[in-house]
Protein backbone atom coordinates (compact mmCIF):
# COMPACT_ATOMS: atom_id res chain seq x y z
CA UNK A 1 0.00 0.00 0.00
CA UNK A 2 1.27 3.44 -0.81
CA UNK A 3 1.54 5.71 2.18
CA UNK A 4 3.16 9.01 2.82
CA UNK A 5 6.69 8.73 4.07
CA UNK A 6 8.01 10.82 6.92
CA UNK A 7 8.74 13.75 4.60
CA UNK A 8 5.19 13.85 3.39
CA UNK A 9 5.69 12.70 -0.20
CA UNK A 10 3.79 9.73 -1.51
CA UNK A 11 5.49 6.45 -2.28
CA UNK A 12 4.39 4.69 -5.49
CA UNK A 13 1.29 2.55 -5.21
CA UNK A 14 1.15 -0.84 -6.94
CA UNK A 15 -1.20 -0.76 -9.88
CA UNK A 16 -3.46 -3.52 -8.47
CA UNK A 17 -4.02 -1.49 -5.33
CA UNK A 18 -4.70 1.62 -7.40
CA UNK A 19 -7.60 -0.18 -9.02
CA UNK A 20 -9.12 -2.07 -6.12
CA UNK A 21 -8.12 -0.47 -2.81
CA UNK A 22 -8.07 3.17 -1.83
CA UNK A 23 -5.78 4.40 0.96
CA UNK A 24 -7.46 5.45 4.18
CA UNK A 25 -6.89 9.22 4.34
CA UNK A 26 -8.57 9.44 7.74
CA UNK A 27 -8.42 6.52 10.13
CA UNK A 28 -10.27 6.82 13.44
CA UNK A 29 -10.13 4.17 16.16
CA UNK A 30 -12.08 4.46 19.42
CA UNK A 31 -11.96 8.25 19.32
CA UNK A 32 -13.57 9.74 22.41
CA UNK A 33 -13.93 13.23 23.80
CA UNK A 34 -15.34 13.84 27.24
CA UNK A 35 -16.17 17.23 28.70
CA UNK A 36 -16.85 17.87 32.37
CA UNK A 37 -20.35 16.45 32.46
CA UNK A 38 -20.86 14.85 29.09
CA UNK A 39 -19.30 12.64 26.44
CA UNK A 40 -19.48 14.54 23.15
CA UNK A 41 -17.83 11.79 21.09
CA UNK A 42 -18.04 8.22 22.31
CA UNK A 43 -15.61 5.60 20.96
CA UNK A 44 -16.12 6.12 17.25
CA UNK A 45 -14.40 4.12 14.50
CA UNK A 46 -14.34 5.51 10.97
CA UNK A 47 -12.30 5.27 7.82
CA UNK A 48 -12.39 7.85 5.06
CA UNK A 49 -10.74 6.76 1.83
CA UNK A 50 -8.47 8.90 -0.31
CA UNK A 51 -10.44 10.92 -2.84
CA UNK A 52 -13.78 10.53 -1.06
CA UNK A 53 -16.26 13.23 -0.24
CA UNK A 54 -17.38 12.04 3.17
CA UNK A 55 -20.43 13.45 4.95
CA UNK A 56 -20.75 13.39 8.71
CA UNK A 57 -24.45 13.82 9.37
CA UNK A 58 -26.24 14.45 12.62
CA UNK A 59 -28.48 16.81 14.53
CA UNK A 60 -27.10 19.77 16.49
CA UNK A 61 -25.09 18.44 19.42
CA UNK A 62 -24.55 15.01 17.88
CA UNK A 63 -20.77 15.46 18.12
CA UNK A 64 -19.90 16.32 14.50
CA UNK A 65 -18.05 19.55 15.26
CA UNK A 66 -16.14 17.91 18.12
CA UNK A 67 -14.95 15.20 15.71
CA UNK A 68 -13.77 17.86 13.25
CA UNK A 69 -12.05 19.79 16.04
CA UNK A 70 -10.15 16.67 17.06
CA UNK A 71 -9.19 15.73 13.50
CA UNK A 72 -7.96 19.27 12.81
CA UNK A 73 -5.88 19.19 16.04
CA UNK A 74 -7.88 21.97 17.71
CA UNK A 75 -8.98 19.65 20.49
CA UNK A 76 -7.18 16.69 21.99
CA UNK A 77 -9.05 13.40 22.32
CA UNK A 78 -9.81 11.94 25.76
CA UNK A 79 -9.20 8.43 24.39
CA UNK A 80 -8.62 6.64 21.11
CA UNK A 81 -6.45 7.47 18.13
CA UNK A 82 -6.80 8.98 14.68
CA UNK A 83 -4.54 9.58 11.73
CA UNK A 84 -5.07 12.17 9.02
CA UNK A 85 -3.06 11.87 5.81
CA UNK A 86 -1.02 9.19 7.53
CA UNK A 87 -0.07 11.25 10.60
CA UNK A 88 -1.26 10.92 14.18
CA UNK A 89 -3.42 13.85 15.30
CA UNK A 90 -1.76 14.05 18.72
CA UNK A 91 1.89 13.07 18.34
CA UNK A 92 2.26 14.48 14.79
CA UNK A 93 -0.15 17.41 15.02
CA UNK A 94 2.17 19.77 13.14
CA UNK A 95 2.46 17.35 10.20
CA UNK A 96 -1.33 16.98 10.17
CA UNK A 97 -1.77 20.77 10.07
CA UNK A 98 0.55 21.05 7.08
CA UNK A 99 -1.65 18.66 5.14
CA UNK A 100 -5.17 19.82 5.91
CA UNK A 101 -7.42 22.69 5.00
CA UNK A 102 -10.23 23.83 7.26
CA UNK A 103 -13.38 25.86 6.71
CA UNK A 104 -15.12 26.51 10.03
CA UNK A 105 -18.87 26.82 10.41
CA UNK A 106 -18.71 30.55 11.09
CA UNK A 107 -17.87 32.99 8.31
CA UNK A 108 -14.22 33.29 9.16
CA UNK A 109 -12.82 35.43 6.35
CA UNK A 110 -11.74 38.81 7.71
CA UNK A 111 -14.21 41.42 6.49
CA UNK A 112 -11.77 44.27 7.05
CA UNK A 113 -9.33 42.79 4.50
CA UNK A 114 -9.69 42.28 0.76
CA UNK A 115 -10.15 38.81 -0.68
CA UNK A 116 -6.55 38.85 -1.88
CA UNK A 117 -5.24 39.89 1.55
CA UNK A 118 -7.15 37.09 3.25
CA UNK A 119 -5.47 34.58 0.97
CA UNK A 120 -2.10 36.26 1.35
CA UNK A 121 -2.24 35.72 5.11
CA UNK A 122 -2.92 32.02 4.62
CA UNK A 123 -0.16 31.73 2.00
CA UNK A 124 2.32 33.26 4.44
CA UNK A 125 1.27 31.07 7.37
CA UNK A 126 1.47 27.91 5.24
CA UNK A 127 4.78 29.02 3.72
CA UNK A 128 3.42 28.75 0.18
CA UNK A 129 5.98 29.49 -2.52
CA UNK A 130 4.91 31.58 -5.54
CA UNK A 131 2.20 33.23 -3.48
CA UNK A 132 0.81 35.53 -6.15
CA UNK A 133 0.25 32.84 -8.77
CA UNK A 134 -1.25 30.41 -6.24
CA UNK A 135 -3.60 33.08 -4.88
CA UNK A 136 -4.70 34.16 -8.35
CA UNK A 137 -5.25 30.53 -9.35
CA UNK A 138 -7.32 29.78 -6.24
CA UNK A 139 -9.44 32.92 -6.64
CA UNK A 140 -10.03 32.18 -10.32
CA UNK A 141 -10.93 28.56 -9.51
CA UNK A 142 -13.59 29.79 -7.09
CA UNK A 143 -14.87 32.41 -9.53
CA UNK A 144 -13.66 35.32 -7.42
CA UNK A 145 -10.83 36.67 -9.56
CA UNK A 146 -12.52 39.96 -10.36
CA UNK A 147 -13.42 40.57 -6.68
CA UNK A 148 -9.92 40.02 -5.29
CA UNK A 149 -9.35 43.69 -4.48
CA UNK A 150 -12.70 44.26 -2.79
CA UNK A 151 -13.12 44.27 0.98
CA UNK A 152 -14.67 40.98 2.10
CA UNK A 153 -17.35 42.81 4.10
CA UNK A 154 -18.88 43.78 0.74
CA UNK A 155 -19.10 40.11 -0.40
CA UNK A 156 -22.29 38.05 -0.28
CA UNK A 157 -22.45 35.02 2.04
CA UNK A 158 -21.85 32.63 -0.86
CA UNK A 159 -18.83 34.61 -2.04
CA UNK A 160 -17.33 34.59 1.45
CA UNK A 161 -17.77 30.83 1.63
CA UNK A 162 -16.09 30.37 -1.74
CA UNK A 163 -13.28 32.67 -0.62
CA UNK A 164 -12.77 30.53 2.47
CA UNK A 165 -12.57 27.42 0.35
CA UNK A 166 -10.02 29.18 -1.88
CA UNK A 167 -8.10 30.07 1.28
CA UNK A 168 -8.15 26.47 2.49
CA UNK A 169 -6.88 25.01 -0.82
CA UNK A 170 -3.91 27.36 -1.33
CA UNK A 171 -1.35 24.94 0.07
CA UNK A 172 -2.83 21.93 -1.78
CA UNK A 173 -4.04 20.03 1.28
CA UNK A 174 -4.54 16.28 1.21
CA UNK A 175 -7.73 16.58 3.25
CA UNK A 176 -10.21 19.43 3.46
CA UNK A 177 -12.52 19.71 6.48
CA UNK A 178 -15.69 21.77 6.19
CA UNK A 179 -18.03 22.32 9.11
CA UNK A 180 -21.59 22.94 7.83
CA UNK A 181 -20.29 24.63 4.67
CA UNK A 182 -23.58 25.89 3.26
CA UNK A 183 -25.60 26.67 6.35
CA UNK A 184 -27.47 29.94 5.91
CA UNK A 185 -26.71 30.28 2.19
CA UNK A 186 -29.45 30.80 -0.37
CA UNK A 187 -30.14 27.89 -2.77
CA UNK A 188 -28.14 29.41 -5.64
CA UNK A 189 -25.08 30.09 -3.48
CA UNK A 190 -25.43 26.64 -1.92
CA UNK A 191 -25.35 24.93 -5.31
CA UNK A 192 -22.38 27.05 -6.39
CA UNK A 193 -20.46 25.84 -3.34
CA UNK A 194 -21.38 22.22 -4.16
CA UNK A 195 -20.13 22.59 -7.72
CA UNK A 196 -16.84 24.05 -6.54
CA UNK A 197 -16.34 21.37 -3.91
CA UNK A 198 -16.90 18.63 -6.49
CA UNK A 199 -14.42 20.29 -8.85
CA UNK A 200 -11.92 20.68 -6.05
CA UNK A 201 -12.23 16.99 -5.21
CA UNK A 202 -11.90 15.95 -8.85
CA UNK A 203 -9.31 18.41 -10.18
CA UNK A 204 -7.02 18.61 -7.14
CA UNK A 205 -7.68 15.10 -5.73
CA UNK A 206 -8.49 16.51 -2.32
CA UNK A 207 -10.29 14.23 0.13
CA UNK A 208 -13.17 16.12 1.69
CA UNK A 209 -14.85 15.57 5.05
CA UNK A 210 -17.84 17.78 5.70
CA UNK A 211 -20.45 17.93 8.41
CA UNK A 212 -24.03 18.77 7.58
CA UNK A 213 -27.60 18.22 8.60
CA UNK A 214 -28.78 19.12 5.12
CA UNK A 215 -29.68 15.78 3.52
CA UNK A 216 -29.92 17.28 0.03
CA UNK A 217 -26.33 18.42 0.42
CA UNK A 218 -25.17 15.01 1.60
CA UNK A 219 -27.05 13.26 -1.21
CA UNK A 220 -25.66 15.63 -3.81
CA UNK A 221 -22.04 15.70 -2.69
CA UNK A 222 -21.06 12.66 -0.68
CA UNK A 223 -20.15 9.19 -1.84
CA UNK A 224 -19.85 7.98 1.75
CA UNK A 225 -21.73 9.14 4.86
CA UNK A 226 -21.98 8.41 8.56
CA UNK A 227 -24.86 9.41 10.79
CA UNK A 228 -23.86 10.53 14.29
CA UNK A 229 -26.24 10.39 17.20
CA UNK A 230 -25.37 11.33 20.79
CA UNK A 231 -21.66 11.06 20.10
CA UNK A 232 -21.73 7.67 18.41
CA UNK A 233 -21.81 6.47 14.81
CA UNK A 234 -25.35 5.24 14.32
CA UNK A 235 -24.87 4.21 10.68
CA UNK A 236 -22.13 4.30 8.04
CA UNK A 237 -22.14 3.54 4.33
CA UNK A 238 -22.83 4.95 0.91
CA UNK A 239 -26.05 7.01 0.65
CA UNK A 240 -27.58 4.28 -1.53
CA UNK A 241 -26.70 1.49 0.91
CA UNK A 242 -28.11 3.42 3.86
CA UNK A 243 -31.33 4.19 1.99
CA UNK A 244 -31.69 0.49 1.13
CA UNK A 245 -31.23 -0.39 4.82
CA UNK A 246 -34.09 1.85 5.88
CA UNK A 247 -36.55 0.75 3.23
CA UNK A 248 -37.68 0.73 -0.33
CA UNK A 249 -37.95 4.29 -1.74
CA UNK A 250 -36.32 5.74 1.40
CA UNK A 251 -34.61 9.10 1.08
CA UNK A 252 -31.51 10.24 2.96
CA UNK A 253 -33.89 12.35 5.03
CA UNK A 254 -35.56 9.10 6.15
CA UNK A 255 -32.15 7.62 6.90
CA UNK A 256 -31.29 10.64 9.04
CA UNK A 257 -34.58 10.47 10.94
CA UNK A 258 -34.30 6.71 11.36
CA UNK A 259 -30.83 6.78 12.86
CA UNK A 260 -30.91 10.05 14.80
CA UNK A 261 -34.44 10.02 16.21
CA UNK A 262 -36.91 12.11 14.23
CA UNK A 263 -38.88 13.62 17.10
CA UNK A 264 -36.14 13.71 19.66
CA UNK A 265 -35.10 17.12 20.92
CA UNK A 266 -31.37 17.30 20.33
CA UNK A 267 -28.68 19.93 20.36
CA UNK A 268 -27.12 22.10 22.98
CA UNK A 269 -28.03 25.77 23.27
CA UNK A 270 -24.51 26.76 22.23
CA UNK A 271 -24.68 24.68 19.01
CA UNK A 272 -28.05 26.15 18.07
CA UNK A 273 -26.86 29.67 18.84
CA UNK A 274 -23.74 29.18 16.71
CA UNK A 275 -25.80 27.82 13.84
CA UNK A 276 -28.20 30.75 14.00
CA UNK A 277 -25.35 33.21 14.29
CA UNK A 278 -23.65 31.74 11.21
CA UNK A 279 -26.90 31.93 9.27
CA UNK A 280 -27.43 35.54 10.35
CA UNK A 281 -23.91 36.57 9.31
CA UNK A 282 -24.54 35.17 5.87
CA UNK A 283 -27.62 37.31 5.49
CA UNK B 1 13.67 31.19 13.43
CA UNK B 2 13.14 32.58 9.94
CA UNK B 3 9.78 30.79 9.78
CA UNK B 4 8.66 32.28 13.11
CA UNK B 5 9.69 35.75 11.93
CA UNK B 6 7.78 35.32 8.64
CA UNK B 7 4.63 34.13 10.41
CA UNK B 8 4.83 36.83 13.10
CA UNK B 9 5.16 39.56 10.50
CA UNK B 10 2.23 38.10 8.53
CA UNK B 11 -0.04 38.44 11.58
CA UNK B 12 1.28 41.93 12.40
CA UNK B 13 0.89 43.03 8.77
CA UNK B 14 -2.79 42.10 8.77
CA UNK B 15 -3.41 44.10 11.94
CA UNK B 16 -1.57 47.12 10.53
CA UNK B 17 -3.61 47.02 7.31
CA UNK B 18 -6.84 46.97 9.31
CA UNK B 19 -5.73 49.83 11.53
CA UNK B 20 -4.71 52.00 8.58
CA UNK B 21 -7.98 51.23 6.82
CA UNK B 22 -10.11 52.16 9.82
CA UNK B 23 -8.29 54.55 12.19
CA UNK B 24 -11.46 55.38 14.19
CA UNK B 25 -10.09 53.63 17.27
CA UNK B 26 -6.90 55.67 17.14
CA UNK B 27 -8.84 58.93 17.01
CA UNK B 28 -11.15 57.97 19.88
CA UNK B 29 -8.22 56.77 22.00
CA UNK B 30 -6.55 60.18 21.60
CA UNK B 31 -9.38 61.94 23.44
CA UNK B 32 -8.75 60.48 26.89
CA UNK B 33 -5.08 61.52 27.25
CA UNK B 34 -6.03 64.94 25.93
CA UNK B 35 -8.55 65.32 28.76
CA UNK B 36 -6.06 64.10 31.36
CA UNK B 37 -3.33 66.50 30.26
CA UNK B 38 -5.40 69.54 29.30
CA UNK B 39 -7.88 69.47 32.20
CA UNK B 40 -6.59 67.27 35.05
CA UNK B 41 -2.91 68.10 34.49
CA UNK B 42 -3.35 71.84 34.09
CA UNK B 43 -5.61 72.14 37.14
CA UNK B 44 -3.43 69.97 39.40
CA UNK B 45 -0.30 71.82 38.33
CA UNK B 46 -1.77 74.97 39.92
CA UNK B 47 -2.02 73.33 43.34
CA UNK B 48 1.69 72.53 43.72
CA UNK B 49 0.82 70.10 46.51
CA UNK B 50 3.10 67.34 45.25
CA UNK B 51 6.85 67.75 44.88
CA UNK B 52 7.36 66.49 41.35
CA UNK B 53 10.69 67.99 40.30
CA UNK B 54 11.77 70.80 38.02
CA UNK B 55 9.36 70.12 35.14
CA UNK B 56 6.26 70.81 37.23
CA UNK B 57 3.28 68.54 37.69
CA UNK B 58 2.31 68.56 34.02
CA UNK B 59 5.80 67.44 33.08
CA UNK B 60 5.69 64.81 35.82
CA UNK B 61 2.39 63.32 34.69
CA UNK B 62 3.01 63.42 30.91
CA UNK B 63 4.94 60.08 30.92
CA UNK B 64 2.28 58.69 33.25
CA UNK B 65 -0.48 59.60 30.82
CA UNK B 66 1.43 58.02 27.93
CA UNK B 67 1.79 54.84 30.02
CA UNK B 68 -1.92 55.02 30.82
CA UNK B 69 -2.78 55.30 27.11
CA UNK B 70 -0.58 52.30 26.37
CA UNK B 71 -2.28 50.34 29.15
CA UNK B 72 -5.83 51.29 28.19
CA UNK B 73 -5.43 50.59 24.47
CA UNK B 74 -3.65 47.26 25.05
CA UNK B 75 -5.79 45.97 27.89
CA UNK B 76 -8.93 45.71 25.76
CA UNK B 77 -7.06 43.83 23.06
CA UNK B 78 -8.57 40.62 24.40
CA UNK B 79 -12.02 41.68 23.22
CA UNK B 80 -10.79 41.71 19.62
CA UNK B 81 -9.39 38.21 20.12
CA UNK B 82 -12.71 36.94 21.52
CA UNK B 83 -14.44 38.53 18.54
CA UNK B 84 -12.03 36.72 16.21
CA UNK B 85 -12.81 33.48 18.03
CA UNK B 86 -16.55 34.05 17.57
CA UNK B 87 -16.00 34.56 13.83
CA UNK B 88 -13.89 31.40 13.50
CA UNK B 89 -10.72 33.34 12.64
CA UNK B 90 -8.83 31.93 15.63
CA UNK B 91 -9.91 28.38 14.69
CA UNK B 92 -8.52 28.88 11.22
CA UNK B 93 -5.24 30.34 12.46
CA UNK B 94 -4.73 27.47 14.89
CA UNK B 95 -5.29 24.87 12.17
CA UNK B 96 -2.40 26.31 10.15
CA UNK B 97 1.11 24.92 10.79
CA UNK B 98 2.15 28.35 12.05
CA UNK B 99 3.89 28.35 15.41
CA UNK B 100 1.69 29.37 18.36
CA UNK B 101 4.49 31.72 19.39
CA UNK B 102 4.20 33.51 16.02
CA UNK B 103 0.43 33.83 16.22
CA UNK B 104 0.63 35.40 19.67
CA UNK B 105 3.80 37.44 19.07
CA UNK B 106 2.20 38.90 15.93
CA UNK B 107 -0.62 40.18 18.12
CA UNK B 108 1.86 41.71 20.58
CA UNK B 109 3.66 43.53 17.77
CA UNK B 110 0.41 44.82 16.32
CA UNK B 111 -0.50 46.27 19.74
CA UNK B 112 2.62 48.39 19.34
CA UNK B 113 1.18 50.18 16.32
CA UNK B 114 -1.47 51.69 18.57
CA UNK B 115 1.16 52.52 21.17
CA UNK B 116 3.30 54.36 18.64
CA UNK B 117 0.34 56.48 17.52
CA UNK B 118 -0.52 57.25 21.17
CA UNK B 119 3.07 58.35 21.69
CA UNK B 120 2.89 60.77 18.77
CA UNK B 121 -0.43 62.18 20.05
CA UNK B 122 0.90 62.74 23.57
CA UNK B 123 4.13 64.31 22.32
CA UNK B 124 1.95 66.72 20.33
CA UNK B 125 -0.38 67.62 23.23
CA UNK B 126 2.49 67.97 25.70
CA UNK B 127 4.40 70.24 23.33
CA UNK B 128 1.32 72.41 22.88
CA UNK B 129 1.08 72.69 26.67
CA UNK B 130 4.77 73.77 26.84
CA UNK B 131 5.99 70.65 28.60
CA UNK B 132 9.80 70.58 28.16
CA UNK B 133 9.95 67.48 25.93
CA UNK B 134 13.29 65.84 25.18
CA UNK B 135 13.60 65.62 21.43
CA UNK B 136 17.01 63.93 21.21
CA UNK B 137 16.85 60.91 18.92
CA UNK B 138 18.19 58.50 21.55
CA UNK B 139 15.58 59.66 24.07
CA UNK B 140 12.73 59.30 21.55
CA UNK B 141 13.93 55.83 20.53
CA UNK B 142 14.14 54.87 24.21
CA UNK B 143 10.56 56.05 24.71
CA UNK B 144 9.43 53.98 21.72
CA UNK B 145 11.18 50.91 23.15
CA UNK B 146 9.47 51.31 26.53
CA UNK B 147 6.11 51.91 24.82
CA UNK B 148 6.65 48.77 22.70
CA UNK B 149 7.40 46.67 25.77
CA UNK B 150 4.43 48.12 27.68
CA UNK B 151 2.04 47.50 24.77
CA UNK B 152 3.32 43.97 24.35
CA UNK B 153 3.04 43.16 28.07
CA UNK B 154 -0.49 44.45 28.51
CA UNK B 155 -1.76 42.98 25.22
CA UNK B 156 -0.42 39.56 26.27
CA UNK B 157 -1.99 39.99 29.69
CA UNK B 158 -5.27 40.92 28.01
CA UNK B 159 -5.08 38.00 25.58
CA UNK B 160 -4.49 35.59 28.47
CA UNK B 161 -7.50 36.94 30.37
CA UNK B 162 -9.60 36.61 27.17
CA UNK B 163 -8.55 32.96 26.84
CA UNK B 164 -9.71 32.30 30.39
CA UNK B 165 -13.02 34.22 30.46
CA UNK B 166 -13.89 33.50 26.79
CA UNK B 167 -16.88 35.87 26.50
CA UNK B 168 -16.96 39.56 25.69
CA UNK B 169 -19.38 40.35 28.52
CA UNK B 170 -17.16 38.79 31.17
CA UNK B 171 -14.07 40.35 29.65
CA UNK B 172 -15.56 43.86 29.72
CA UNK B 173 -16.28 43.50 33.42
CA UNK B 174 -12.83 42.17 34.24
CA UNK B 175 -11.12 44.72 31.98
CA UNK B 176 -12.78 47.56 33.88
CA UNK B 177 -11.85 46.02 37.21
CA UNK B 178 -8.18 45.62 36.20
CA UNK B 179 -7.35 48.87 34.47
CA UNK B 180 -8.08 51.41 37.19
CA UNK B 181 -6.21 49.54 39.99
CA UNK B 182 -3.24 49.05 37.65
CA UNK B 183 -3.26 52.76 36.89
CA UNK B 184 -3.75 54.07 40.41
CA UNK B 185 -1.36 51.54 41.97
CA UNK B 186 1.51 52.96 39.94
CA UNK B 187 3.64 56.07 39.83
CA UNK B 188 1.71 57.49 36.85
CA UNK B 189 0.16 60.53 38.54
CA UNK B 190 1.95 60.66 41.90
CA UNK B 191 5.44 59.64 43.01
CA UNK B 192 6.10 56.39 44.86
CA UNK B 193 7.53 58.13 47.93
CA UNK B 194 4.23 59.74 48.94
CA UNK B 195 2.38 56.41 48.81
CA UNK B 196 1.57 54.46 51.96
CA UNK B 197 3.91 51.49 52.40
CA UNK B 198 1.43 48.82 51.30
CA UNK B 199 0.61 50.72 48.11
CA UNK B 200 4.31 51.24 47.39
CA UNK B 201 4.81 47.47 47.59
CA UNK B 202 1.90 46.89 45.20
CA UNK B 203 3.25 49.57 42.86
CA UNK B 204 6.69 47.95 42.89
CA UNK B 205 5.11 44.72 41.65
CA UNK B 206 3.07 46.55 38.98
CA UNK B 207 4.71 46.50 35.50
CA UNK B 208 3.08 49.85 34.72
CA UNK B 209 5.36 51.46 37.34
CA UNK B 210 8.42 50.42 35.29
CA UNK B 211 6.83 51.67 32.06
CA UNK B 212 6.19 55.05 33.69
CA UNK B 213 9.64 55.16 35.30
CA UNK B 214 11.36 54.36 32.02
CA UNK B 215 9.38 57.03 30.20
CA UNK B 216 9.94 59.57 32.94
CA UNK B 217 13.68 59.34 32.58
CA UNK B 218 13.56 59.83 28.80
CA UNK B 219 10.61 61.99 27.88
CA UNK B 220 10.77 65.26 29.80
CA UNK B 221 13.64 67.58 30.74
CA UNK B 222 14.01 67.91 34.50
CA UNK B 223 12.46 64.52 35.33
CA UNK B 224 14.40 61.48 36.47
CA UNK B 225 14.02 57.73 36.43
CA UNK B 226 14.01 56.14 39.88
CA UNK B 227 15.29 52.71 38.86
CA UNK B 228 17.25 53.60 35.70
CA UNK B 229 16.61 52.70 32.06
CA UNK B 230 18.51 49.38 32.26
CA UNK B 231 16.56 48.11 35.25
CA UNK B 232 13.23 49.23 33.78
CA UNK B 233 13.97 47.47 30.48
CA UNK B 234 15.16 44.31 32.22
CA UNK B 235 12.04 44.10 34.39
CA UNK B 236 9.79 44.80 31.39
CA UNK B 237 11.53 42.24 29.15
CA UNK B 238 11.27 39.59 31.87
CA UNK B 239 7.57 40.42 32.45
CA UNK B 240 6.91 40.25 28.72
CA UNK B 241 8.59 36.85 28.46
CA UNK B 242 6.41 35.52 31.29
CA UNK B 243 3.16 36.90 29.82
CA UNK B 244 4.11 35.72 26.32
CA UNK B 245 4.67 32.18 27.64
CA UNK B 246 1.30 32.27 29.42
CA UNK B 247 -0.51 33.61 26.34
CA UNK B 248 1.09 30.98 24.06
CA UNK B 249 -0.07 28.28 26.45
CA UNK B 250 -3.61 29.64 26.78
CA UNK B 251 -4.31 30.78 23.19
CA UNK B 252 -5.27 27.32 21.82
CA UNK B 253 -7.73 26.91 24.71
CA UNK B 254 -9.82 29.73 23.28
CA UNK B 255 -11.39 27.38 20.72
CA UNK B 256 -11.98 24.38 22.99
Amino acid sequence: MGRRNSRGSRTPIPSVCEVFVKNPEINIRGLTRRFAQSTAVDHIDLTVSEGDIFGLLGANGAGKTTVIKMLTTLLGPSAGTATVAGFDIVSQAHEVRRRIGYVPQMLSADGALTGYENLLLSARLYGVAEKRSRIEEALAFMGLGEYAGRLVKTYSGGMVRRLEIAQSMLHRPAVLFLDEPTIGLDPVARRAVWVHLKELNKDYHITILLTTHDMEEADNLCNDVAVMHTGQIAAHGSPEALKARVGHHATLEDVFAHFSGELEETGRLRDTAETRSSARHRG
Amino acid sequence: MQRILRETLAIADVELRKLVRDPTELVSRAIQPMLWLVIFGQVLSQIRGIDTGKAGYLGFMTPGILAQSVLFSAIFYGIAVIWERDLGIVHKLLVTPASRVSLVLGKAISANFRGIVQTAVIYGIASALHVPIRWELAAVLGVLLIVALGSAIFSMFSLSIACIVKTRERFMGIGQVLTMPLFFASNAIYPLDIMPRWLRIVATLNPLTYVVDGLRGLMVHGEQSLYGFGTDCTVLCFTFAVFLAIAVKLYPQLVR
